[in-house]
């Protein structure tokens, strides 16, 4: 495991070729390894089906690992589950809670489960953090789907887990409400809570995470900072329709970074936004030059969208 | 031992049971005195004494037995399929606990509501009929491990069950028969020859002959007999609870 200088461990989650294969015979996992640092923010994005349920279950318990292994705060989950477990919290999918029973009572009951003991003062503040506190003696039944969501994030904050798993946290929840939880996810890092969310929405990876995983077919395609990632999203392209088609790069322009698109009907110019100069007038004047006539111009931005589509794809093929 | 959480499950259980505190307290009284009023009056007053007691107090440890045992199963297997069919269970899976410390909870909760029951049909029955208890210790241990015994059977019950359905099927389709055929209201001794052998097989025998002996003194089979049967029962039952947990049959995909 990796140490920090004042000797606390750096990696909080090591998942070690995790593999899971169900009864039917579905590979869900086909030997996962990745490492999450405490306090960090990761965001797996992923296509329905992709593992990443199954990824947070087999952590959390909830499924048995084929092969592999997932080791929590250093404590394997499963020959040492009392401890890995007591540090996690998860946020469940599906809104899963008892309905007759008190906002409160359900909270209480959770941090009892996990072998804390009882501490109203803490129950409260978690619920006040929520905006849950008023609500605190509502059936559960009686709350807004928002309101619901916030009751299971209460849960699994009720035993001061150190690394938080949220299952698609906003799926199915207004642009509000949305941007509530990213605040309220934001406030957990601050108190220095591993968080690991999985997300269809890809701005919601980018508005939060620090680092972003993209999983399909039940294999890691990618981890990377997501400073990274957005810079890979500084790439442009511009695409110049000629009048006549071409059958090669003209020499002229050959010290420029072009594709033949479209049969030669069309040039495509890849430039970064962020630089000094983008070239792109001296590419057009240089074309010009060259003898050749353009018909339309038009550019393109590629996005975190793009790169996800593009890697699943692939690992499709 | 994480007690904490036993006694998070088991507060949690008992709460649902004290929200229907009347349902749960005025159904057996009821049922009980149907009973009483039925077996007891109705066809009693026509049969003589059985193994020298009064027939109506004869029924008392049968009548008794019949409710603890459904009892326990319907509140264990619920208990469990509760979670199971709204999902709540992630949380069970996903928290610090073994296998017994979740026993302790929910089949200890569902134990204490059917023991809770007995009790109060025990003393409706009292109001009736004059029911002598000659091995109070033995009664009070016979009916904790039925109790005992039968929420372990109910647990499985509610793990196995994929649906509603499947939930009532054993309770309703083996367990019932076999209370009422394992001599709740006679004795196995009233049965034509062959029919005293045929219901030894009856497992259930063996407890209410049991639970009967520590009123009155008289069993239809020995009374060792009686203990081993329901201790082995008990021991099965921990043991499949044992090995559902740990491979995580019907509950861990």
């Amino acid at each position: 495991m990796a140490f920090n200088g004042e000797g606390a461990a750096i990696v909080i989650v090591e998942i070690e070729d995790l593999r899971k294969t169900y009864a039917g015979g579905f590979e869900a996992l086909k030997g996962i390894t990745l490492s999450i640092e405490r306090g960090e923010i990761l965001a797996l994005l992923g296509p329905n089906g992709a593992g990443k349920t199954t990824l947070i279950s087999t952590i959390c318990g909830i499924t048995m690992p084929g092969a592999g292994h997932v080791r929590v705060g250093g404590h394997d989950v499963v020959t040492n589950y009392r401890q890995a477990r007591a540090m996690i919290g998860l946020v469940p999918q599906e809104i899963n809670l008892e309905p007759f029973n008190k906002v409160i009572d359900t909270v209480t009951y959770t941090r009892g489960l996990f072998g804390k003991p009882r501490d109203p003062a803490k129950i409260e503040a978690i619920l006040k953090q929520l905006s849950l506190w008023d609500k605190r003696n509502s059936r559960v039944m009686e709350l807004s789907g928002g309101m619901k969501r916030r009751v299971l994030i209460a849960k699994a904050l009720s035993h001061e887990p150190d690394v938080l798993f949220l299952d698609e946290p906003t799926a199915g929840v207004d642009v509000e409400l949305r941007k509530d939880m990213w605040d309220i996810v934001a406030g957990l890092k601050a108190q220095g809570v591993t968080i690991i969310l999985t997300t269809h929405y890809i701005e919601e990876a980018e508005a939060i995470a620090d680092r972003v995983g993209v999983i399909n077919g039940g294999e890691l395609l990618l981890v990377e900072e997501k400073d990274a990632l957005m810079a890979r999203l500084g790439q442009k392209t511009l695409q110049v329709d000629l009048q006549e088609a071409v059958a090669a790069v003209p020499e002229a322009l050959a010290s420029y970074q072009l594709e033949l698109v479209e049969g030669g009907a069309a040039l495509r110019y890849t430039y970064d936004t962020r630089g000094e100069s983008t070239g792109i007038t001296r590419f057009l004047s240089d074309l010009s030059a060259a003898g050749l006539s353009l018909r339309d111009l038009q550019t393109q931005q590629s996005s975190l969208e793009d790169i996800f589509v593009g890697l699943v794809s692939e690992g499709a093929a | 031992m994480n007690w904490a959480a036993v006694w998070a499950m088991y507060y949690a259980e008992m709460t649902r049971f004290f929200r229907t505190i009347a349902q749960s307290f005025i159904s057996p009284v009821i049922s009980t005195s149907l009973y009483f009023v039925v077996f007891g009056a109705a066809i009693g007053s026509r049969i003589d004494q059985v193994e020298g007691v009064s027939y109506g107090a004869f029924i008392v440890p049968g009548l008794i037995m019949l409710s603890v045992m459904t009892q326990s199963l319907s509140n264990a297997s619920f208990g469990i399929y509760f979670p199971k069919f709204i999902g709540t269970i992630y949380e069970l899976l996903s928290a610090p606990v073994n296998f017994l410390e979740i026993v302790l909870g929910y089949v200890g909760a569902a134990a204490t509501k059917a023991l809770f029951i007995g009790v109060v049909i025990l003393a409706t029955a009292m109001l009736f009929v004059d029911v002598p208890i000659q091995h109070p210790g033995a009664m009070i241990l016979f009916l904790v491990l039925t109790c005992l015994s039968f929420s372990l059977f109910g647990f499985i019950i509610g793990i196995w069950a994929g649906n509603f359905e499947q939930l009532q099927l054993i309770p309703l389709l083996v367990v019932t028969p076999l209370v009422f055929l394992g001599g709740s209201f006679y004795s196995i001794s009233m049965l034509p020859p062959i029919w005293q052998k045929i219901t030894l097989f009856n497992p259930v025998v063996y407890l209410i002959s049991g639970f009967r002996w520590s009123f009155f003194g008289t069993a239809d089979v020995p009374i060792g007999l009686s203990l081993l049967a329901i201790g082995g029962f008990t021991a099965v039952c921990l043991a499949a609870i044992w090995w559902i947990f740990k491979t995580g049959w019907r509950i861990r995909n």
